[in-house]
């Protein structure tokens, strides 16, 4: 068999390889490729013939398939090195200092006497906005988790399931407007703030917007703890709130913290919603009625404005890197966390 | 099967339709061409891009055989473009540079000329409850100016009704806008802003900020005002009565913080050129300015 393997049909796929080495009957569950049918008919075998039009047909779609699971590697890479190539240059320019642009809340990137590009103040309010969401929709989240996967009946569950989906549909645009209508207004009237717009208003917004995900990845964590830990925990007599405290939250607790690693992940990345509703002023937050900026915000209001290949431009791709390296880490962070839970 | 016809022919229909509509739009601009169509070239201040967006549709009625073609970019980019002769008219809402005038010289041997089509003026907006009447540029430029020694408004003898912290909100403009510009020139003298300004990403929306916040001060075009919202009068100097932003302030040049809109061409206007340049100073041109929420100029100062 692997004689004629490697004479014949060296340009056979591996999972193909794979299949036939295996036997025959393991390669129920896979279609047989051109190369299979032929191997099989010059062993005797009786079996139909499949036109030439199916066997190419295939051959393309197996490529485009390929071709399409590869294309999200090569295309994160690519995003990478052009959003770099554009950055890199002013990390060799005299003006620009990396100490400054980490240490400095002063961010003057079109004044006339003394440009300053530092972006502590645009990381400090990135952070606190999305540190201030999670305050609101962790619980929220990991709350409408534990109830749709444990308290509630088949029909509430779809009926919730396909709302918190509706809600994880609604475009971040529509988030800020009522951000900065809605909110904002309520925000003025309850409390002493002297606007609407600012760090509180921001992060419920994006709360609102972390929920669904969280809801969702955790009650999948949920459900995938097996039905012989409640049954256990019933049978040695424990309530439904010490079988979920004591075994069930401890048994997802990974798939548990990357819904939440998840949410952060869309909370940093977020854009449109807290340009709208943060108020968008360079400042480091003193309480969570003032008004702040993100990177991101920053990113959308200056960069349609900055001249390409400028300074400004370039510093601005930086701040794209920094994001980037932000929301990889915490999209690697909850995926080595969702790999633990999978080993267990 | 019947479904099967019925999505056929709606898609078919639906060919027909696009292609009558590709057809008709494809014939109507050959139609122009046909009747010796002219295009002008207009590009520059992001100021100005509505107005000038707004006369270039209403002169399609005037002179169907002109087309005007209209982009924003910022003053800049306007005169740049000119001084590379690929535009006609440039936009800018601020006086061309010696050094510019210089470029377009060398570059296509003509000179620069400018024509005030209107102006702007940029009001000073406070909360409607604010008792504030006047304030003046020096107080102004300390309130936004970076370490500005205005922060509260009892410095300015100014207590804000039902309000206990009187901490002065600054509004302001995203740093890419041509206002900002303007009123960092103007008012702060090209010195930088104090951080920490609710920087917005439109004129009508600082408007709708300072209307919703009672300690709220921020800059805007003339043409926003609302109910919740007050314009300052604006003294030159401290002591000196205020000007409030009028249509008549502006144009005998007594409003301290107003600009001209000017276009710019590469030597004396001819042609089509010309002409559309005096019909945008003509009445009708000059109600659009004054539609668009500029000051158009007025009858006088054309003759000047």
């Amino acid at each position: 068999m692997k004689s004629v393997d490697t004479s014949r049909y060296r340009s056979k796929t591996k999972q193909t390889e794979a299949a036939l080495s295996r036997g025959e009957t393991s390669t129920a569950g896979i279609h047989p490729s051109a190369t299979e049918r032929s191997r099989r008919t010059s062993l005797g075998r009786v079996r139909p013939q499949r036109p030439r039009w199916a066997v190419i047909g295939e051959h393309i779609l197996e490529t485009v398939i390929r071709i399409s699971g590869i294309s999200a590697i090569l295309f994160v890479l690519a995003i990478f090195l052009f959003v770099f190539r554009e950055a890199f240059p002013v990390l060799g320019s005299e003006e620009f200092s990396l100490v400054e642009f980490f240490t400095s809340i002063e961010w003057y990137p079109t004044s006339i006497k003394n440009v300053r590009y530092g972006v502590l103040a645009l990381i400090a309010g990135t952070f606190s906005v999305t540190v201030l969401a999670m305050v609101f929709a962790v619980p929220l989240g990991l709350g409408g988790a534990i109830f749709i996967s444990e308290f509630c009946g088949p029909k509430l569950r779809e009926t919730l399931k396909i709302v918190i989906e509706l809600l994880a549909a609604i475009p971040s645009v529509v988030w800020g407007f009522i951000g900065l209508t809605v909110m904002s207004r309520i925000i003025v009237q309850y409390t002493d703030a002297p606007v609407g717009v600012n760090m509180f208003n921001g992060s419920i917004i994006l709360a609102l917007m972390a929920v669904p995900i969280i809801v969702s990845i955790g009650e999948d964590a949920l459900k995938a703890v097996p039905d012989s830990y409640r049954e256990a925990g019933q049978a040695l007599g424990a309530t439904k709130w010490q079988l979920i405290y004591r075994v069930l939250l401890p048994a997802a607790r990974n798939g548990l913290l990357a819904a939440v690693l998840l949410g952060v992940g869309r909370a940093v990345g977020e854009t449109m919603a807290v340009l709208m509703a943060t108020g968008h002023a360079v400042n480091i937050p003193h309480g969570i009625l003032d008004s702040i900026r993100t990177l991101t915000a920053n990113i959308a209001a200056e960069l349609g404005e900055a001249p390409v290949g400028s300074e400004h431009y370039r510093v601005l791709f930086l701040t794209g890197v920094l994001l980037f390296t932000i929301t990889f880490l915490v999209n690697l962070t909850a995926d080595l966390v969702i790999r633990g839970v999978r080993r267990k | 099967m019947e479904l099967k016809e019925l999505l056929r022919t709606g898609l078919a229909a639906s060919c027909l339709a696009i292609s009558l509509l590709l057809n008709a739009g494809c014939g109507a601009s050959e139609n122009t061409e046909a009747a010796g169509s002219i295009t002008i070239q207009n590009k520059g201040s992001d100021t100005m891009v509505n107005v000038a967006q707004a006369w270039a549709e209403a002169y399609r009625s005037v002179n169907p055989a002109v087309n005007v073609e209209v982009s924003g970019g910022g003053s800049g980019v306007g005169i740049a473009a000119l001084i590379r002769g690929a535009i006609d008219i440039a936009n800018a809402s601020r006086d061309i540079k010696a050094e510019e005038i210089e470029e377009a010289r060398q570059n296509t041997g003509r000179e620069p000329i400018g024509i005030t089509a209107g102006y702007d003026a940029v009001a000073i907006y406070v909360h409607h409850t604010n008792p504030i009447n006047e304030i003046s540029m020096h107080q102004l430029a300390e309130i936004f100016v970076e370490d500005g020694s205005i922060t509260h408004w009892s410095q300015l003898g100014v207590t804000i009704p039902n309000v206990r912290n009187d901490k002065i909100v600054r509004v302001s403009r995203q740093s890419s806008s041509g206002t900002y510009e303007f009123f960092r020139e103007r008012v702060l003298g090209g010195r930088d802003f104090e951080l920490g300004s609710l920087d917005m990403n439109g004129s009508k929306e600082v408007v709708e900020l300072v209307g919703n916040a009672p300690t709220a001060i921020g800059y805007s075009g003339m043409g926003y005002a609302t109910g919740k919202v007050k314009m300052l009068k604006i003294a030159e100097k401290p002591g000196e009565p205020g000007v409030a932003p009028t249509v008549q302030t502006t144009l005998n040049k007594t409003y301290p913080i107003a600009r001209s809109l000017n276009l710019y061409v590469l030597g004396a206007p001819e042609g089509a050129v010309n002409e559309y340049i005096d019909w945008i100073l003509s009445d009708a041109g000059q109600q659009i300015v004054e539609i668009s929420g500029y000051v158009p100029i007025s009858i006088k100062n054309q003759t000047d």
